[in-house]
């Protein structure tokens, strides 16, 4: 029933989903990324570029200001931790609810314009959203500092059921630490409910009628379409799911920061998608993860790193090596993603997805000539 | 009253940074049609040409301080003063002026750049492409500029003799305390003039009416033989001018630092927003009107009943704005509208 | 009956006026052709039919409804379907899927969240639509990506978008507009072969597809309507004459 109208193809593409993600500590073990925290990221960003791709490589709104609701996902869980229970459902609930009702607010007016004045739009809300959090809604956020969790929080429900124990209470899902691997398989479990409500609205009237507006809005409305709820819509849905993400940021470490909510942090998930494939199924995934692995291993590097692990050329192939590769690493890792960035949208603008299809056509063509590449452009959406 | 008078004055200086920005921002979107959203990164270079003059001008070489006699100790004297003593000193001095001529060629080397090598090839592509990829240079150019320069604002002083204050209270009657620093009072003065040139420009020469008509209609333009992408070029380079010397003269103002570019650039989007977008006169009027009302909105009187209200109201008017009137204050009808 | 009154419709952009106390009416069941010489305002008079201008007076009836100010998406609701100078159709999307998306705003109405089911489980919609392109003879063609079409068969399929939702109006902005002998050949073969109950509205500069066509003309000049009537009469007005001076290729 739930699979109901599904393609062979798109139940097969799910059950590979669902066996990948459960088994990403496996799959992550031989490229040295097989740490709960690192894995935790992967699907938390995940589930982050999914929701940002429902807007942007569907719809085709580009929204500048996503990292806003993800700021908004984890203040609002961690509100629930201090006031009510240390338990991670409520949280997460209360996140998605609380950045859906933001994302309502925010879209209701963005929307008012299409295109770049749109995109400008959600920049600014970004942008207001962080002043707000860094340094006037210091009551609700605790501004620089960030929110954390206290000794004498109120944890209401918790305190009628639990016995409180000495220093910080950790989240935990009845019972359940959500620290390690169980925090991890938790976010997990939501990534593949995520990846399955994504391809359900890809392969829906809905989902039609999103790519239809990005590619001919004015079509639309003279086809007999209210473009405006529709993208609403759209902007709610892909703000619940980085409000969903932000929850999980805080379930898996208690805390929130203004940071989170800065313009450079939605430009990281556009990145993200368009790097693995803006409007394809699993390209912003691929994206997340490939990101996220790269900047765990590029900023944890400094220059000393650098020549150790150069240690075994000669001096000056090591200096010269380190001189050219140093300004990319550690810090420097916001600036080689700058330049990715650049690269992917001048050279391939359909991300990894797009190259992947090419590849997969030019094999097909030697064989069977153009319909090789149509198939191909279909598997890959 | 004088606190009136002294946040209207700062108002239309920060307002004057912004029109001057949102100005470039309208006429190359106008001319290319293309939303620059690396235009707040050419406003600081501009900033940052004047961090790099006054960095060059002072190196320095160690000397022995006399004046200590207990041990030996060593101070730093810039070459320039080790020279030529005085004059070299107020060639220090005059760091922030001498970046202005540095800066007009520079800045013009840069916009033209920027254009031929990158933005050119992005007329065809969607909007999104072009926002995004200028979105990105955006990052390289501020990521670039905090691992040369560091993370921390870095301070660039006007000349000597332009470092006091005028009696601005005398001119309006208001009596001998009210005073304001000169060179906030030159930066007025400049972003005026550089603003009433660029609007002779296009409304009095010929090149300026080629240009005007290509931004209502560049085909029939095109059609009529004239090179127009040539002249949109120039247009470019000229905009990256402008905002490179807006940058280059706040400089005493706001010392600069790495995420300037940005932090203008979303604020000259918003003043694109309300005041219209493709309308110049919208720009130039939103720029100063949300520059006096961030002012205003940063008095303590004000921050006492609504706190952090000055950080905020641009965005709560360009809400208000676009609810009542989609298309600002100044734009014309249909553009953009969903 | 008038399934389309214009009443007195008034236009001016600053200091031009495009339509001048405009009066027109359109028989259900008809071809009416506006034709004029270029500036005459016949794309003005469109638009205030699609809602996309208001006029400054004057009223466009549509059934008894006036179609001043409401919104496109609305117009075409009520029955309105148009085809654009240059084709609008979904570009990046199958033919198929082209034309089931008119069906969709057909059955479903102008805004419903279908986000569960799959697009495979609306036979009714698909249904619909793969007769449709039958129709216009577009049936082997359903399931390439539109961009790769010809502007000819740009122009089917965008007709048939509009035909499958049964229009009770369909206003046509050039269509053979650019198109070659052959295509436009082809389309007036369309147009009279398909959907014959349908009112239609085709502003035209060809006059040979005019004549084909049409059961009914007006002819707009410097936007006022200066003559209407069958075209036969229209053919040999010396006021058509005069306003187009050279101008018709017939």
């Amino acid at each position: 029933m739930m699979f109901a109208g599904l393609s062979r193809n798109d139940k097969l593409l799910f059950a590979g989903f669902t066996i990948a993600a459960l088994a990403m500590p496996l799959l992550a073990w031989p490229v040295g990324a097989n740490y709960p925290d690192l894995l935790q990221k992967f699907a938390i960003y995940g589930i982050f570029a999914i929701g940002f791709n429902i807007l942007f490589g569907l719809t085709g709104y580009l929204s500048f200001g996503h990292a806003a609701f993800l700021g908004v996902g984890s203040y609002a869980a961690v509100w629930m931790f201090k006031g009510v229970t240390m338990n991670v459902i409520p949280a997460v609930i209360f996140g998605v609810m609380v950045s859906g009702m933001f994302a309502a607010l925010i879209g209701f007016v963005s929307l008012r314009r299409s295109g770049i004045y749109f995109s400008i739009l959600t920049l600014a809300f970004a942008q207001m959203s962080y002043n707000l959090a860094y340094s006037v809604l210091t009551p609700i956020t605790n501004g620089e500092t960030g929110l954390q969790l206290r000794q004498d929080d109120a944890r209401i429900l918790d305190r009628m059921f639990v016995e409180q124990s000495e220093g910080l209470p950790s989240t935990n899902l009845f019972g359940l630490e959500m620290s390690g691997y169980p925090g991890f398989y938790f976010c997990c479990v939501l990534l593949i409910i995520a990846f399955f409500i994504a391809l359900r609205i890809q392969r829906s009237p809905f989902g039609m009628m999103l790519r239809a507006i990005k590619t001919n809005q004015v079509r639309m409305n003279y086809t007999g379409f209210n473009t405006r709820p529709y993208a609403l819509t759209a902007f709610i849905i892909s703000g619940m799911y980085a409000g969903l993400a932000g929850s999980l940021l805080a379930v898996t470490d208690p805390l929130a920061g203004a940071e989170r909510m800065q313009w450079t942090a939605s430009g990281e998930v556009v990145l993200m998608t368009i790097l693995g494939g803006a409007g394809t199924l699993v390209g912003p995934i691929l994206g997340a993860g490939l990101i996220k692995y790269f900047e765990n291993i590029f900023s944890s590097y400094n220059d000393g790193l650098l020549a150790e692990s150069f240690s075994f050329l000669p001096d000056f192939l090591n200096d010269a090596l380190v001189f050219v590769i140093g300004p990319f690493v550690g810090e420097g890792w916001s600036l080689l993603l700058g330049i990715v960035f650049m690269a992917i949208v001048i050279f391939l603008p359909g991300g990894l997805m797009e190259g992947l299809a090419r590849i997969h056509g030019w094999y097909r063509r030697r064989g069977q000539g153009d319909a090789g590449r149509n198939v191909a452009k279909q598997a890959a959406e | 009253m004088d606190v009136i008078l002294l946040q209207l004055l700062n108002g239309l200086d920060k307002g004057g940074a912004y029109a001057l920005i949102a100005l470039g921002l309208t006429i190359i979107f106008g001319t290319l049609g293309v939303v620059n959203f690396a235009h707040g990164a050419l406003f600081m270079l501009g900033a940052f040409c004047a961090v790099s003059v006054q960095a060059l001008l002072t190196i320095s070489k160690k000397v022995k301080d006399e004046s200590i006699k207990f041990f030996d100790a060593y101070k730093e004297i810039p070459y320039l003063e080790a020279w030529w003593g005085d004059t070299g000193a107020t060639i220090i001095d005059y760091a922030v002026p001498i970046s202005i001529l540095i800066a007009i060629p520079l800045m013009l080397l840069i916009g033209l750049g920027m254009e031929r090598g990158l933005i050119r090839y992005f007329y065809k592509r969607p909007h999104a492409e072009q926002i995004l990829v200028t979105f990105g240079l955006a990052i390289v150019v501020q990521e670039l500029i905090k691992a040369q320069f560091g993370a921390n604002p870095i301070p660039t002083p006007a000349p000597e003799v332009i470092a006091g204050s005028a009696n601005v209270g005398l001119w309006v009657g208001l009596g001998e305390s009210v005073v304001y620093p000169w060179w906030r009072l030159i930066y007025l003065a400049f972003a005026g003039v550089v603003i009433a040139l660029a609007f002779a420009f296009l409304n009095l020469t010929t090149y300026g009416m080629v240009v005007r008509a290509g931004m209502a209609d560049r085909e029939t333009v095109g059609l009529l033989g004239i090179n127009i992408q040539r002249r949109f070029t120039i247009v470019f380079g000229m905009a990256a001018v402008i905002a490179g010397l807006a940058g280059v003269m706040y400089t005493p103002i706001l010392p600069p630092d790495y995420h300037m570019g940005m932090d203008f650039l979303v604020l000259s989007f918003v003043v694109v927003v309300v005041g219209g977008m493709g309308s110049l006169g919208g720009a130039v009027l939103a720029g100063f009107m949300l520059g006096i009302l961030q002012s205003f909105a940063s008095m303590n009187e004000v921050k006492s009943i609504l706190p952090g209200i000055d950080q905020i109201i641009i965005y709560l008017i360009a809400v208000v704005i676009l609810l009542v009137r989609p298309r600002g204050l100044l734009g014309r009808k249909g553009v953009m509208e969903s | 009956m008038a399934i389309l009154e214009v009443n007195d419709v008034n236009k001016a952009f600053g200091g031009l006026k495009a339509l001048n106390a405009v009066n027109l009416s359109v028989e259900e069941g008809t071809v009416h052709a506006i034709i004029g010489p270029n500036g005459a305002g016949k794309s003005t008079l469109l638009n205030c039919f699609v809602g996309r201008l208001i006029p400054d007076t004057g009223s466009v009836m549509f059934n008894g409804q006036s179609l001043l100010g409401i919104k496109p998406h609305k117009i075409n609701q009520t029955g309105v379907a148009r085809v654009f100078q240059t084709p609008e159709i979904f570009t990046d999307l199958s033919i198929l899927e082209n034309v089931m998306i008119p069906a969709f705003a057909k059955v479903d109405g102008s805004f419903r969240i279908n986000a569960w089911k799959t697009v495979g489980t609306r036979g009714e919609v698909r249904d619909m639509a793969e007769k449709v392109l039958e129709e216009v003879g577009l049936h082997e063609k359903r399931d390439i990506i539109a961009s790769s079409l010809s502007r000819g068969d740009k122009r089917r399929l965008e007709m048939a978008m509009c035909l499958v939702q049964d229009p009770k109006l369909l206003l046509l902005d050039e269509p053979t507009a650019g198109m070659s002998r052959a295509d436009t050949n082809n389309t007036v073969d369309l147009l009279q072969r398909v959907g014959t109950h349908i009112t239609k509205i085709v502003i035209e500069h060809d006059m040979h597809v005019v004549f084909s066509l049409a059961d009914h003309i007006s002819v707009l000049a410097q936007g006022t309507v200066i003559a209407g009537g069958k075209p036969e009469d229209i053919k040999g007005n010396p006021k058509v004459q005069e306003a187009y001076l050279g101008g018709a290729h017939a």
